[in-house]
């Protein structure tokens, strides 16, 4: 996109200084200076919206707010809008709300006084310099806010963990052999009671016993103590069960806990 | 309890709270001791000068106490933050003083003021650096939502009231009522006017700025 001579007499006329070298201030733009498309585009770019790039106009005009020269300004503020329309720059609608007002303004200005007409009417610019105001109020308030003291910037504070709740575990107790042989032993008495199956039951060997433990506690973490040892086995089973699990523990396969007293006794991959 | 234990106690707290601790909490602490508070914030405040030549000092911020880099020695502790710190956007910084400035505030009469619409991502920015809340809903149609800042707010630039921040310019030429209408007058002044019967009122806010 290159920068038309049109544009560029264009921006002559608005008599801003386009920059300062060396403390000059340059109003046109020297002939032989490349100026690359972009470069304006940013400035352009760069303002918050219609009062900010009015405020921009009057400052760097060195204009009072209150002696808004309307119609100065409106001519400028226009021929700033049909370059960003040019550069293809995105406008806000705000921005030609602002041209209407603004026109609007220039165009009450311009008619004859009527006697009545001057006691009722309000200055026609009061509202727009209350606006232009307002919004200066709070653009210096913005800037201020800026350079004030900001963590992680400005001020540190110690780098700390947060205590997450951290999860106990529980704290099992080691179970001692006496309290398996007494399970194991009111097992066996129950098998007493039971009637004999007349299903014929495989007999399971301690080893392929202790497999099929292995493979169980591989599934589930926390296992029942007693649900290991199946009377439906009858008591040759039972004691199958009970050594398989004696061997494993010996082997440290396995643990044995039990959160206290009474409470079950769980059986875990070691 | 002597003076110097309570001393030695006080300092662990706040140094081990994960975020700064008030003069009441801190006070509960010693509930059972009946220590009263005055004592405690004396304590404190001896503290704070055993803090005050040190690389770590001890500052009140809006929510308590916390112990805090002393800022001379900044650029050396910067090194622990290789990342260049977050720099907002001129429309975000001029949305939040809108913000901090007239709250409680609604996002349209905060883009009458800047005459531009307010960006979601802004207020969506601000939300979640907690600088900012929802205080509720107006009663009006579209029930738009009503902002306000936060104590994070303060905490993150190390004030303790919004009292503390610079006042607004002065509007010249204006008749007194207008002056009034504009807020010329004490930021938490013009709070207080703002809070209106028709805004659903919510407590927390009520204790955060009128303080």
């Amino acid at each position: 996109m290159d920068i038309k001579s049109e544009e560029l007499k264009e921006i002559e006329k608005i008599n801003v200084p386009l920059a300062y070298v060396k403390g000059e201030p340059y109003l046109n733009i020297p002939k032989d200076l490349y100026l690359p498309p972009d470069a304006l585009e940013v400035v352009l770019d760069s303002f918050e919206g219609p009062l900010d790039l009015l405020l921009y106009l009057i400052k760097s005009q060195n204009f009072d707010i209150l002696e808004l020269p309307v119609a100065k300004i409106t001519d400028q503020y226009i021929q700033y809008i049909d370059l960003m329309q040019e550069l293809k720059l995105e406008l806000a609608a705000e921005y030609m709300l602002m041209a209407a007002t603004l026109a609007e303004i220039k165009s009450k200005l311009l008619l004859p006084l009527v006697e009545e007409d001057s006691l009722e009417e309000d200055d026609p610019r009061a509202e727009l310099i209350r606006r232009l105001q307002e919004y200066e109020r709070y653009k210096k308030a913005s800037l201020n806010l800026e350079v004030l003291p900001r963590i992680e910037r400005d001020f540190y504070l110690p780098n700390k963990v947060s205590y997450k709740a951290i999860k106990k575990d529980e704290v099992y107790q080691n179970v001692d052999l006496e309290k398996l042989v007494v399970i194991f032993h009111k097992l066996m008495e129950q098998t007493k009671f039971l009637t004999p199956h007349d299903v014929k039951k495989d007999f399971l060997s301690v080893r392929e016993k202790m497999t099929l433990i292995l493979n169980l506690l591989k599934q589930d973490k926390f296992v029942d103590f007693k649900t290991l040892l199946d009377i439906e086995e009858g008591k040759s089973g039972l004691i199958v069960s009970f050594l398989a699990i004696l061997e494993l523990i010996k082997l440290t396969l396995i643990d044995c806990a039990q959160a206290n007293q009474d409470s079950a006794i769980f059986i875990k991959l070691k | 309890m002597e003076n110097t234990k309570i001393k030695k106690i006080i300092e662990s707290l706040i140094f081990s709270s994960t975020s700064p601790i008030s003069l009441k909490e801190l006070a509960n602490f010693f509930s059972e001791e009946n220590i009263p508070i005055k004592i405690i914030e004396q304590i404190i405040n001896e503290i704070q000068e055993k803090y005050s030549e040190t690389g770590v000092i001890l500052n009140k911020v809006s929510t308590g106490y916390r112990f805090q880099v002393s800022e001379d020695c900044n650029q050396w502790v910067s090194k622990f933050y290789p990342e260049k710190p977050q720099k907002y956007s001129r429309a975000l910084m001029e949305t939040l003083a809108l913000i901090i400035y007239k709250q409680p505030i609604t996002r349209t009469e905060i883009e009458a003021v800047r005459g531009v619409s307010v960006s979601s991502n802004i207020i969506k920015t601000l939300l979640e650096r907690e600088w900012i809340k929802i205080l509720g809903y107006k009663d009006v149609p579209g029930r738009p939502a009503i902002f306000g800042t936060t104590k994070e707010f303060l905490n993150s630039h190390n004030l303790v009231s919004l009292s503390q921040l610079p006042k607004l310019d002065d509007i010249i030429e204006l008749t007194e009522q207008e002056k009034k209408q504009l807020g010329l007058l004490d930021i938490e002044e013009n709070i207080k006017k703002n809070v209106n019967s028709d805004m659903n009122n919510d407590e927390e806010y009520n204790n955060d700025n009128i303080h």
